[in-house]
């Protein structure tokens, strides 16, 4: 009897393409404990919400298509990032991470989404508030916890630190609000140069979207139709300054003027997702520049030394964790049409906790970088150089 | 009368009206004489010819053949792709220069005068000048920041700042400051060739002065090697060192303290950085004395620098005397031309300097 209401669930679903069919099966399916793959949906269409648009006629699409191999994949994602930076939270916390930890938990459909939109080919660079993306740029959560520890198996070898990690087509983690907006409108110049047709994505948040060299950067971008798309995190705080105490306007999508923009729900993987393909789409037709705006949320305050309610209530940060929470906004999409089971959802949980620990693990335990490395990679492709310590008789070695 | 000439062409006063435009020329007979901006140039076309991932950019460098047509012909011969014109922004431009860098171009980033580079500076030291090591290893940045620098004639205060000890005092960076029209073509080929970021010092009151270039400096392949200073006149007496225009000064002082049977050992740095500290205490090790000549303000400066490095080493114990540097003077650059002229170093405050250094 289960099979078959399994099977009209099925079969509904791709006839009508929504989801109403499954939901009634779903209630019984789920008492059921064990259930083989072949039971579950395998594709189910969401509905998203629309996007604000400037300067553009359409906009990304009303609905996206979630297939349960990339449902699991987003979840396992976003649940991988939200695990790593509490598990940074706890470290820098037991005082093994120093200086600078500004944490990306809430924000996760951003990086997750982004990266499902893009291919690997493509470039991206962020600014400081990078974790989650060198994550998904392909760094190992190890790479990354260890270079937060500043240790020699760190992907910088612990001479970066939080906001200098770097990977092929991933150009960091940058320190001085703002730069990479120009670094970025560069990356994509080179695109267009070398006739690849790959392009880069530039993020910056709504406390950097204030700075000077945004502006040229659009300008120049647009004058030569550079390949780039402009993303704002607006998750609503330059550090402890909102943003309607920072902006004069703050409808972030519109501030490029002459360039298109859309402003996107940024707690939503497939809305996120759909607007960055049809960003790209419209980048790589040679339409030039386009900025997405992702309204967004950070439940840690602006870095490990903000508890971040000094400017905003615990009752906000409670609000969106429980309504608006995207791990959990598609972890319940996914259920309720049954494209997985509870229990599979807490054995990748298991599974991510377990890859965190031992990430963890190596950071606290790996040897810092030796001494010796001190001055390396000063220069790229050079002979050894000598280069004065901290008296004149310390003379030190650098290699490139 | 041949010896004031030369000291005239190479002051640079007045240099480009008194010997008219020179022709762009690419196959230039045996040792011609070739100007600086000629020669500059020349590096340039052989470079982005050499190196389709090498290009142009900066504010006038295209249709208006460069603000200082340095880059003269390049747009007409390679075309918008290559020779880029950029709206007045510096820091959106240089970062943009950057960018491309990273993601595999080789960029020439041109500003218009290093004063603009301020506008930049984030941009030069932050993403071009510590990537390389933030990232330990994964990320290069191959690119040439260019444009005069320095005093140039009535230019005043905002326009005239020296820049060398700004950008010498960075890990990350190479600083050049070429002099002559061989330093120019030479330099600017392996600053172009280098991968990693290089500050190019330019002089604009340098541009319209033309120097012999031998045939081996004609050659598509002449590089003078980044970090190596180059004596430009043997002496036994005292060591003048300097870079860019005042190299010139220091060979007219030079001559004239010939006359009085004092021999100058005049060292043109060529780079700041990495500085060829060996050259200047070889130097020092057979004149026992020492005189720096900069255009730059004195505190914290390349004279101040190379004081410090010839206490550190071996030729401490060969001086005779203190070292003693000619500086600018320490003030905004003043507009009016007498004042103008006694705010920089002129040939008779070599020559006294030298004087009083030998105590004579």
């Amino acid at each position: 009897m289960k099979t078959m209401l399994t099977i009209i669930s099925n079969a509904l679903c791709r006839m009508t393409g929504r989801n109403a069919g499954a939901q009634t099966v779903s209630e019984g399916a789920r008492v059921v404990v064990s259930r083989s793959f072949a039971d579950f949906t395998p594709q189910a269409t969401f509905n998203i919400k629309k996007c604000d648009l400037h300067r553009l006629e359409d906009g990304p699409p009303l609905a996206a298509e979630l297939t349960r191999d990339q449902g699991l994949h987003y979840y396992r994602t976003m649940q991988t990032v939200r695990r790593m930076e509490l598990k940074a939270d706890q470290l820098y916390k037991q005082k093994i991470i120093r200086g600078f930890c500004h944490l990306y938990d809430g924000q996760e459909a951003c990086a997750a989404g982004i990266e499902a939109a893009i291919n690997p080919t493509d470039h991206l660079i962020t600014a400081y508030r990078a974790h989650g993306y060198t994550y998904t740029r392909g760094v190992a959560i190890k790479e990354i916890l260890a270079e937060l520890t500043g240790r020699k198996g760190g992907v910088a070898k612990g001479k970066g630190g939080s906001m200098h990690m770097y990977a092929p087509h991933f150009y960091g983690g940058n320190g001085i609000v703002g730069a990479q907006v120009p670094l970025g409108a560069g990356i994509a110049l080179a695109c267009q140069y070398q006739g690849n047709n790959q392009l880069c994505v530039t993020l910056y948040g709504d406390g950097a979207a204030n700075q000077g060299q945004l502006f040229e950067s659009f300008n120049m971008a647009a004058l030569w139709k550079l390949p780039c798309i402009f993303i704002c995190e607006n998750n609503k705080y330059g550090m402890g300054t909102s943003v309607e105490r920072a902006s004069a306007s703050t409808d972030y999508y519109k501030r490029g003027d002459f360039i298109p923009g859309i402003r996107v729900d940024g707690m939503d993987v497939l809305c996120v997702r759909e607007a960055t393909k049809f960003a790209a789409d419209h980048c790589r037709a040679g339409k030039g520049p386009i900025i997405m705006e992702l309204q967004t949320y950070r439940y840690h305050g602006h870095s490990m030394s903000d508890p971040g309610v000094s400017y905003r209530t615990r009752d906000e940060i409670q609000e969106v964790r429980t309504k608006s929470d995207p791990i959990s906004l598609l972890k319940e999409r996914m259920l309720s049409n049954n494209m997985a089971s509870v229990e599979e959802f807490k054995e990748i949980d298991v599974d991510i906790r377990k890859q965190v620990e031992e990430a963890a693990q190596f950071a606290t335990s790996d040897p810092e970088p030796p001494l010796d490395d001190l001055c390396n990679h000063i220069f790229y492709n050079n002979p050894p150089l000598e280069v004065r310590g901290t008296n004149p008789w310390s003379k030190l070695k650098s290699v490139s | 009368m041949a010896a004031s000439l030369r000291c005239f062409l190479r002051s640079g006063k007045n240099a480009v009206s008194a010997l008219g435009q020179r022709e762009f020329h690419r196959s230039a007979p045996a040792a011609a004489q070739v100007t600086v901006r000629d020669a500059l140039n020349q590096a340039m076309d052989e470079e982005l010819e050499r190196d389709e991932r090498v290009f142009l950019m900066g504010e006038e460098v295209a249709q208006y053949d460069g603000a200082y047509k340095v880059s003269r012909g390049l747009w007409k011969k390679y075309g918008d792709k290559r020779i880029i014109d950029t709206p007045i922004s510096e820091m959106g431009f240089a970062g943009i220069a950057v960018g491309a860098a990273m993601a595999g171009l080789r960029p020439i980033c041109e500003f218009m005068t290093f004063n603009f580079s301020m506008q930049a500076i984030d941009q030069v030291i932050n993403s071009a000048a510590k990537t390389y090591y933030m990232s330990a290893g994964l990320q290069s940045v191959p690119i040439v920041f260019r444009g005069p620098n320095g005093a140039s004639a009535g230019v005043a205060a905002q326009h005239s700042q020296c820049f060398a000890a700004w950008y010498a005092h960075c890990p990350g960076l190479k600083v050049v400051s070429p002099w002559n029209a061989e330093d120019a073509k030479g330099l600017l080929k392996a600053a172009i060739r280098e991968d990693n970021p290089v500050v190019f010092l330019e002089n604009e009151l340098m541009y319209g002065v033309p120097f012999e270039m031998s045939d081996e400096t004609q050659s598509k392949d002449f590089i003078i090697p980044i970090g190596k200073a180059k004596i430009e006149r043997a002496g036994t007496h005292v060591t003048l060192v300097s870079h860019s225009r005042m190299v010139g000064l220091c060979l007219d002082a030079a001559a004239v303290l010939s006359k009085e049977g004092i021999e100058c050992e005049v060292v043109n740095l060529r780079t700041i950085r990495p500085m060829d500290v060996e050259s200047i205490e070889a130097s020092v090790m057979k004149t026992n004395h020492l005189v720096t000549v900069e255009g730059g303000w004195p505190q914290f400066g390349v004279g101040a620098e190379i004081c410090a490095r010839i206490m550190e080493g071996p030729a401490f114990n060969y001086l005779d005397s203190p070292v003693t540097r000619v500086t600018g003077v320490d003030i905004p650059m003043p507009y009016a031309k007498i004042l103008e002229d006694n705010s920089l170093p002129q040939i008779k405050d070599i020559i006294f300097s030298v004087k009083k250094t030998l105590n004579v």
